[in-house]
């Protein structure tokens, strides 16, 4: 276990420096000439829809369905919870 | 399994608490177009509202504020105001979730989507809570705990 | 080399974190401690990207009329905010779930030990 925070150490130390504004992720183009989407994020959103709090834009608007299907997942949590339980209740009771 | 042990301080603290918790849960999701905040945290302070009283009170009480079988419809409510909002985009003629399209007057496309966030994040918190206390109503089921 | 260090620091907090969680997955024998330890593997994935997520002289991703927004480097990354944000709430989800799983092994086979467990599926 050491060895492998070793290695994943090691292979941290090639990582761009935490912070940079310079980083490729926080660009404005990538290296392939399309826009990145965090820049284009936090440059659009309150034109979009006229929220002062990106994050709830992205996660409201732009990834509207992936937060759909995360409260699928939820919901599913729920009735697994319900359904597991209930059914170990009554194979006690029998 | 261990004998109910009340007293009823613990119970009056709670039940003090627990409006002011649960008005700042609402707080947070209706203001998380302004400040850090959404349905997510939101609908966790709700459940923290609502599981304090659990917590304190016991079964006999909790079920004064919300009985164990409405949970499961508040989720239902929760997760069927997220897809109604996004079943009305597509009737109007938009894309599905495309908030631009609802059929409130007066309002040109930046604010609409304004509003549709909104209503997504009332479902969002609604679905949360009731999933949260729906897990823990029914990890204590069977329980002996007042 | 302080630069270097001041860089990298909060990615070894990470990883110490990963292995950490890692090593309760692997080594314990106890059903819910291994859950612990799923828990804090997860934790450590979400911290490593709020810390990608950061630039120095720059503030939260909620809109200032004083901060123009056409330089981006005046505002934290969003998007991996937003993905966290689902994270977590699926995280605590899906360890509502285990903990319900374990309940129900409990009360089926009454021990959480792992090889007392094999031995009484046997």
């Amino acid at each position: 276990m050491v060895l492998f925070a070793a290695v994943l150490i090691y292979a941290a130390s090639d990582l761009p420096y935490r912070g940079d504004p310079d980083n490729l992720m926080h660009a404005e183009q990538s290296i392939t000439d399309t826009r990145v989407m965090g820049s284009y994020f936090i440059q659009n959103a309150y034109r979009d829809a006229r929220t002062p709090n990106m994050v709830t834009v992205v996660l409201g608007d732009y990834r509207s369905i992936d937060t759909f299907g995360e409260q699928i997942v939820i919901y599913t949590a729920g009735l697994i919870a319900l359904l597991v339980l209930r059914k170990t209740k009554r194979r006690r009771v029998v | 399994m261990n004998k109910p042990f009340q007293t009823p301080i613990v119970l009056l603290g709670a039940r003090l608490l627990s409006p002011y918790i649960m008005l700042f849960g609402w707080y947070v999701i209706i203001h998380g177009h302004y400040s850090p905040g959404g349905g997510f945290q939101g609908g966790a302070l709700l459940a923290a509202s609502i599981l304090l009283i659990r917590v304190a009170g016991g079964r006999r009480v909790a079920q004064l504020q919300i009985k164990e079988f409405a949970t499961t419809p508040l989720a239902v409510v929760g997760v069927s105001i997220y897809f109604a909002a996004g079943l009305v985009a597509v009737a109007m003629g938009g894309y599905f979730l495309d908030y631009g399209m609802l059929p409130i007057p007066g309002m040109d496309p930046a604010w609409l989507r304004y509003t549709g966030i909104l209503i997504i994040e009332v479902g969002i918190g609604l679905a949360v809570m009731a999933i949260l206390v729906m897990i823990y109503d029914n990890m204590v089921r069977g329980e002996d705990y007042g | 080399m302080a630069d270097f260090f001041l860089g990298h620091y909060a990615y070894w907090f990470t990883i110490i974190l990963l292995c950490i969680g890692l090593y309760g997955i692997l080594f314990k024998k106890n059903l819910i401690k291994k859950t612990i330890g799923l828990a804090i593997l997860q934790i450590s994935v979400v911290m490593y990207f709020v810390s990608v997520a950061s630039k120095w002289d720059a503030t939260v991703p909620v809109l200032d009329p004083n901060i123009p927004v056409d330089q981006v480097a005046n505002y934290l990354n969003p998007l991996p905010h937003t993905l966290m944000l689902t994270a977590i709430v699926v995280g605590v989800a899906t360890l509502g779930v285990a903990f319900t799983l374990l309940i129900a092994v409990y009360n089926r086979y009454e021990t959480l030990d792992e090889e007392e467990l094999i031995d009484k599926i046997q």
